[in-house]
């Protein structure tokens, strides 16, 4: 091709220039969002939170004010509290009955599929659903407890909904429902990924199925309990939708979690700089977890 | 496991234990559908027998007055559309937000695994952090942000959110599928001279089509049921399908009208259970690639 | 008393009969060798026999028990598996006593099977590691550590050496023998490799499609092997089989015919009874390499062949020298000492020792 040869050698230099650096060029822009979006609005909100910000952001540095003024205020103390009640619970709930499941499902059984679709099948809903569907049934008055009444237990009460001691309990609930499917589904093919060999060397040495299990199989599967704990922490630090639909926060602030406390600070009460210092709480809290966890994960893919 | 094929002692009392294990099944596969079938059931019923009967028995009389009215009579806050404006909201939402934040994840995937850069796993690892921090840390200058560039309370600015926060999860799901892929593919490519976006789109998307799915369907499931987003940015006519859901719902003016609510919830819910029903299995991959080490 | 006893066993998988009808009588302290290639279900025999499979019929008696129903632990059998299926979160030591401690064995007791143990496969200093920190070797080892531990009577080997590099395979090879020299028991060893069948059995069943086609001693089964499928499975490189037809001309001979020419291999006396009366029918050859080699390599006294043939491929092992060759339109192989001088393309004068071959029936397959 003789005329492409007489070309500028100029243009040429460019394109193979634009060429080698063009996976950089497609990356830099969304990893620049990226810096922008979580970095930047990471630091503005922490920047925030040592601010004199109320009503709308200002930016003269106050030192430690807002944190002060949060931890001050009650209804922290009441969303911190049931921050660990629920993730303890939430956490547990979701593992134990997970667990369950996966090893009752790890039987082989013919209909395996159609049982484990249905354990699953919550996940794919929005929490407000859950929580719509759940507020229905813990209904005090028409739901569960007129239900057990009716079976001829007259003095049957189930008003946890609006039992400002209670009320957290129910999102533990619907949470639970919501999420326990999942750590099955991952359980499950944990336990599946069990060399066969090693059963088998197993009942010959004597162990019946739930020697095997205990002794043999769960421990094998570490990993997943440890990841299955790491995500469900993270769900339970960022419940959010789940309160708002069940519950509304309430009754009053009774089932408020710091999700649920950012948010009113932020939108409804305009106490910017509180609200900034609790989403910096909330921020910290999930670090604490996942770097940990991340860090000992990278460690031991590079060994 | 597997002890399927051991030899074992026959007896009652292994019978006995698998008809529990089915019992234990059993029990639970009735816990996980009791809510959807109140929900169904109780859409079906009228107030009257709502009031009456018990949160749990079937519809004497099925009416479908309280979907109609979910559909285009319920009122959320003062606008009484029903929930019709809001669906097609959602879908107008998710639909741009899903494709973009697929097709940038994959490109970003395919880039930061297949061509070596000086830092490409430093930059994966910052990207990754976004899929981990609590939003809430973010609603405010992002906030601020829509409204300075006057996408505040509108649908492309929660697609422009949606598409940014869930970059993290489609760049992790396409980075660990290319980093399966062996380099070889991409070198004999680069020898054939090809470029870029060309070996991209022509090599890499194709064998990449699973990991797609379970990307979309991830990333749909995620943003139709997001509600967070959509509260803190969206006002009354952008809302989408799972805000207005929440208004209806939390109405306290009037007579609670628990038919319509769960009329509403199924309606908001249906999307995202129908593309699980179609594509469980993706759904399943999604769910543990998640979870997987990054 | 552990001889093992096989009668008419059946296995079936769905419709797919795996095992199909299997008699096998095994003595106490034999070291016996199923073999076979992939998928003639000695696996699923040896699964058979440690009830880790389930019979579709037949019977299996341990001893004088009968163990149909009898599960895994109490039929005083113990296992090393290819993979060895060490439990992979308990240390060396833990590895070793599970089995002990599941049956509530006294610490003491247990203590002293370990030492034994430890001590005869030389495996003490590994006792507080973890599988993963071992070798292939040592892993082997902690698996029949494991195994001895349970005293048993039977011992089930299913493809211990087939994850091993050659070197250490026949290392462990000869460990293992001089292990059932030493304890003498009942040894029954599944593989697909035929030397290590060879080398290690004292009786050998080769097995092919769910059936056991001979059971026998390795000369036995060498020597005179029932039929062409054994003949072809045993031996490295295999028997060249040779298509001819049966010849009278005096004495019996079998005329191969191929692009390269004619040749009448004469048969001594004792084939040649064989082929009587088969005059002009086809028959199977079975010239082992062995006996395929230089002039003046045979004993005096043997029946022995000469022939012409182009050598197409000279390949040095070492200790000999194949030569491959044409002989009724497929290769041969010929054994000769690697001193010889050969010449590749150019014919080379082979000597067969006939008395060493083996003579089949087209049809059946089976050695007349």
């Amino acid at each position: 091709m003789p005329q492409l040869a007489k070309k500028p050698t100029r243009a040429v230099a460019l394109g193979r220039l634009l060429e080698r650096w063009l996976p950089q060029i497609v990356v830099s822009p969304l990893f620049a969002a990226s810096l922008v979006f979580v970095y930047g609005f990471i630091a503005w909100t922490v920047y925030i939170s040592f601010t004199r910000s109320g009503v709308l952001p200002n930016y003269t540095l106050a030192g430690l004010l807002q944190y002060e003024r949060l931890w001050a205020t009650p209804r922290w103390y009441v969303a911190l509290r049931n921050l660990f009640v629920f993730t303890g619970l939430f956490v547990a709930g979701c593992m134990a009955i997970g667990i369950l499941l996966a090893i009752l499902l790890d039987q082989r059984i013919r209909i395996e599929g159609v049982i484990r679709n249905i354990y699953l099948y919550p996940m794919a809903l929005s929490f407000i659903v859950t929580g719509t569907a759940w507020k229905w049934i813990l209904n005090p008055t028409l739901g569960i407890e007129k239900f057990v009444q009716g079976l001829g237990f007259p003095d049957f009460s189930f008003d946890w909904l609006i039992d400002p001691n209670m009320a957290i309990y129910t999102v533990v609930i619907a949470g639970v429902w919501q999420s326990s499917g999942y750590v099955m589904a991952l359980f499950l093919a944990g336990l599946r990924s069990v060399d066969d060999e090693i059963i088998r060397a197993a009942a010959i040495d004597g162990a019946g199925p739930v020697r095997t299990y205990a002794s043999i199989v769960l421990p094998m599967i570490r990993p997943v309990f440890l990841s299955s704990i790491i995500v469900l922490s993270h769900i339970a630090i960022k419940s959010y939708d789940l309160v708002v639909a069940l519950t509304g926060g309430g009754p009053g602030y009774a089932t408020d979690l710091p999700a649920t406390f950012m948010y009113a600070f932020a939108f409804q009460r305009s106490e910017l700089g509180v609200a900034a210092a609790s989403a910096v709480m909330m921020l910290v809290t999930v670090m604490a977890i996942i770097i940990p966890y991340l860090y000992s994960e990278l460690r031991g893919a590079r060994k | 496991m597997s002890r399927e094929g051991i030899v074992e002692r026959r007896g009652a009392g292994h019978f006995l234990l698998r008809m529990l294990l089915f019992a234990v099944l059993g029990l639970f596969c009735l816990l996980y559908l009791m809510p959807l079938v109140v929900m169904i059931s109780t859409s079906l019923k009228s107030l009257e027998e709502i009031r009456t009967g018990s949160f749990i028995s079937l519809p004497k009389e099925v009416t479908f007055d309280a979907w109609g009215k979910a559909w285009d009579t319920a009122c959320v806050g003062v606008r009484c559309t029903g929930l019709e404006p809001y669906m097609w909201n959602s879908v107008l939402m998710v639909v741009p937000a899903v494709f973009i934040s697929t097709l940038l994840g994959a490109i970003n995937g395919y880039a930061l695994t297949k061509w070596r850069f000086r830092g490409a796993n430093t930059i994966f690892a910052l990207m990754l952090f976004g899929a981990f921090i609590p939003f809430q840390i973010v609603l405010l200058p992002m906030a601020r942000t829509l409204g300075y560039f006057g996408l505040a309370g509108t649908t492309s600015g929660l697609i422009l959110v949606h598409t940014v926060y869930g970059l993290a999860f489609t760049t992790l799901f396409f980075r660990n599928f290319f980093v399966s892929v062996s380099d070889g593919i991409v070198q004999a490519a680069k020898i054939d001279g090809a470029g870029f976006f060309p070996i991209f789109f022509k090599l890499m998307l194709p064998m990449a089509v699973p990991t797609i799915v379970v990307t979309v369907i991830w990333q749909f499931t995620q943003i139709w049921n997001d509600f967070l987003f959509g509260i803190a940015f969206t006002v009354g006519d952008s809302n989408p399908v799972t805000v207005a859901l929440n208004n209806i719902v939390a109405t306290s003016t009037g007579v609670k009208e628990y038919n319509v609510d769960m009329a509403a919830a199924i309606i908001a819910g249906l999307p995202t259970l129908f593309v699980y029903v179609l594509a469980g299995n993706y759904f399943v991959r999604g769910l543990s690639a998640g979870a997987v080490k990054g | 008393m552990a001889e093992v006893k096989l009668d008419k066993v059946w296995k079936k998988f769905g419709q797919n009969e795996v095992i199909k009808g299997i008699d096998l009588k095994i003595e106490s302290g034999e070291f016996v060798v199923l073999v076979g290639p992939s998928g003639c279900g000695k696996s699923t025999l040896l699964n058979l026999i440690a009830g880790l499979e389930s019979l579709s019929g037949g019977d299996i008696r341990i001893g004088d028990q009968l163990v149909n129903d009898v599960p895994p632990k109490d039929r005083d059998i113990a296992m090393v598996f290819q993979s060895y299926a060490l439990y992979p979160t308990k240390s060396v030591h833990k590895n070793i006593t599970f089995g002990m401690e599941t049956r509530n064995i006294p610490r003491d007791e247990q203590a002293r099977a370990v030492a034994e143990v430890t001590q005869l496969l030389h495996i003490e200093q590994l006792l507080e590691r973890k599988p993963g920190q071992l070798s292939g070797g040592q892993r082997q080892r902690v698996a029949m550590g494991r195994a001895l531990v349970r005293k048993p009577d039977v011992f089930l080997f299913d493809e211990p050496l087939s994850n091993l590099d050659a070197k250490l395979r026949i290392e462990m090879r000869t460990e293992i023998k001089k292990l059932h020299q030493r304890l003498g028991k009942t040894t029954i060893y599944v593989t697909h490799d035929q030397v290590e069948a060879m080398t290690l059995a004292s009786r050998i069943a080769v097995m092919d499609n769910g059936h056991i086609r001979q059971f026998g001693t390795p000369e036995d089964i060498y020597e005179n092997p029932v039929d062409l499928f054994v003949a072809g499975f045993m031996g490295s490189p295999s028997m060249n089989i040779v298509h001819g037809r049966v010849l009278r001309n005096g004495g019996y001979a079998v005329e191969v015919v191929d692009e390269e020419g004619r040749i009448e291999f004469s048969l001594p006396e004792e084939l040649a009874k064989k082929v009587a009366g088969r005059e002009g029918q086809d028959v199977v050859l079975g010239l082992r390499p062995e006996i395929i080699t230089h002039a003046g390599a045979h004993a005096p006294g043997s029946s022995v062949f000469s022939f012409r043939r182009a050598v197409d491929v000279i390949e040095p092992t070492g200790p000999d020298t194949m030569l491959v060759f044409t002989l009724g339109g497929s290769e041969a192989i010929g054994r000769i000492r690697p001193d010889v001088a050969v010449v590749a393309g150019k014919p080379y004068g082979f000597q067969v020792n006939m008395d060493k071959a083996k003579l089949f029936d087209p049809v059946t397959g089976l050695r007349l």
